[in-house]
């Protein structure tokens, strides 16, 4: 292989989805799962976590066999392979993370109808090196989770004035001012509506910050 | 080799098909053993939340075997038969046709003894369960947790919180004359020194009806053993 691994166009894979082609918020392809589990940082990280591991391990795989597999029936032989690694990865968290898996519950099932992972199969991984698609993979399960993060931080600390860290657990953050000075959380943060709108607000922040990404009429 | 022919297409999902189901049975039971230990001190540490006890999932074990001192398994009519208690699935149990074995758990700490018996029934939208305590007279509610799968937050979802399960403690199951009353969930609130009754949730009645039969049904199945 003459190009390096970390060359400027591999790197340009990752670097591309967290911000010029983020998934959820530019191509805005896997908001349903994104309202559903960004309640708290522990679980929107975990299943970032979740869904790097399947979009990188399943564009390796399918980039391996891009020459092998019957065209007719290549969307089947995706479906297998991504729902194989959603079921290894459920299996794994129940295993060693219980509690998460147990609030993360039907989400981490249905990361096989993630449009992302489709996607990035159809568009990128059959037509391209397994290193490239490894790292379009890592990118794009790196720009759905960072959006996941960001938003469950902000849903976290004004719904329920705690932050849930993995690893580390709650921290009170607004909890005492809240017993001090009658300050309320705000419920409607916990609901999934709040978590469209704090997306919203990214995109309009991101595109604001970002010309590139306004469309011209 | 022509990868679009009928041949090779079926010959590739073949050994997809097959190379898969190797992967994944292989994964699920290596990890078979560990999950089942997450499930079972998550069953544990349940059981003791109904006596009051708070305990962490690491310490769910140590405390189980420290304070549960006898699990009993009994058939319907009340009488002991031989079987572990700990592993019976009830929900199965009250479903089965044939000889029913239902689980009591027996608590003792200080010379106080507890009786846990498991509940399952039907939430709004889907299952609800939990454990309800009893003291030593087989009759006065020492304590009761009850936990549910997918209950509307804020509404049916408040059956696994405190101020729900603690207006259980001290109502009773059998009145005066010893006669089964249950403890119902009344709407609208219950009355003030009322024995068999507790506070409903508002805008949750479907919820606080599963929990009411729950109790009606469960209990009445100990009836026998716990007169006897």
């Amino acid at each position: 292989m003459s190009e390096s691994l970390f060359s400027k166009k591999n790197l340009k894979l990752i670097k591309d989805p967290l911000n010029d082609s983020n998934p959820i918020t530019v191509q805005v392809l896997g908001i349903c799962s994104a309202l559903a589990i960004t309640v708290k940082v522990e679980t929107a990280f975990v299943m970032a976590v979740s869904v790097i591991a399947v979009t990188a391990g399943s564009n390796v795989i399918v980039s391996l066999l891009r020459n092998v597999i019957p065209s007719r029936i290549r969307i089947i032989v995706q479906l297998v392979i991504v729902a194989s690694l959603v079921i290894l990865v459920d299996q794994v968290l129940k295993a060693f993370v219980y509690d998460v898996s147990k609030q993360l519950s039907v989400f981490v099932g249905l990361i096989i109808t993630n449009c992302i992972i489709m996607g990035r199969l159809e568009a990128f991984a059959l037509a391209n090196k397994p290193w490239a698609s490894f790292m379009d993979g890592v990118g794009n399960g790196v720009g759905y989770g960072l959006i996941l993060v960001i938003v469950a931080f902000f849903r976290e600390i004004f719904g329920s004035g705690t932050l849930t860290l993995p690893g580390i657990g709650k921290i009170e953050i607004l909890t005492s001012l809240a017993e001090n000075t009658g300050y309320q959380h705000n419920g409607l943060m916990i609901l999934p509506p709040m978590a469209l709108i704090t997306v919203g607000v990214y995109i309009w922040i991101q595109r604001s910050r970002n010309r590139k990404l306004i469309e011209n009429h | 080799m022509d990868v679009n022919s009928n041949k090779y297409t079926i010959g590739f999902s073949l050994v997809m098909v097959v190379i898969v189901a190797l992967i994944l049975a292989f994964a699920s039971e290596s990890l078979k053993p560990m999950q089942k230990k997450n499930v079972e001190r998550e069953k544990m540490q349940n059981i003791l939340q109904s006596v009051g006890l708070t305990v962490t999932r690491d310490d769910a074990r140590e405390n189980f075997n420290k304070f549960i001192t006898e699990q009993i398994v009994l058939n319907e009519k009340g009488e002991k038969v031989d079987g572990l208690a700990f592993e019976i699935d009830i929900l199965k149990e009250y479903k089965s046709g044939g000889q029913k074995n239902f689980p009591i758990f027996i608590y003792e700490n200080n010379g106080a003894k507890k009786y846990i018996i498991p509940l399952v029934g039907k939430g709004l939208w889907g299952p609800i369960w939990g454990y309800i305590a009893l003291n030593e007279d087989k009759n006065t509610i020492a304590g009761a947790s009850f936990d549910h799968k997918t209950e509307t937050p804020g509404l049916g979802a408040e059956i696994n919180q405190g101020w729900f399960q603690a207006p259980f403690v001290g109502k009773k199951v059998f009145d005066e004359s010893g006669t089964y009353q249950s403890v119902k969930v009344i709407k609208g609130g219950a009355k003030e020194g009322d024995l068999h009754g507790v506070d409903a949730i508002s805008g949750g009645t479907i919820t606080s009806k599963g929990v009411e039969e729950m109790l009606i049904r469960t209990l009445k199945t100990y009836e026998p053993y716990l007169k006897s």
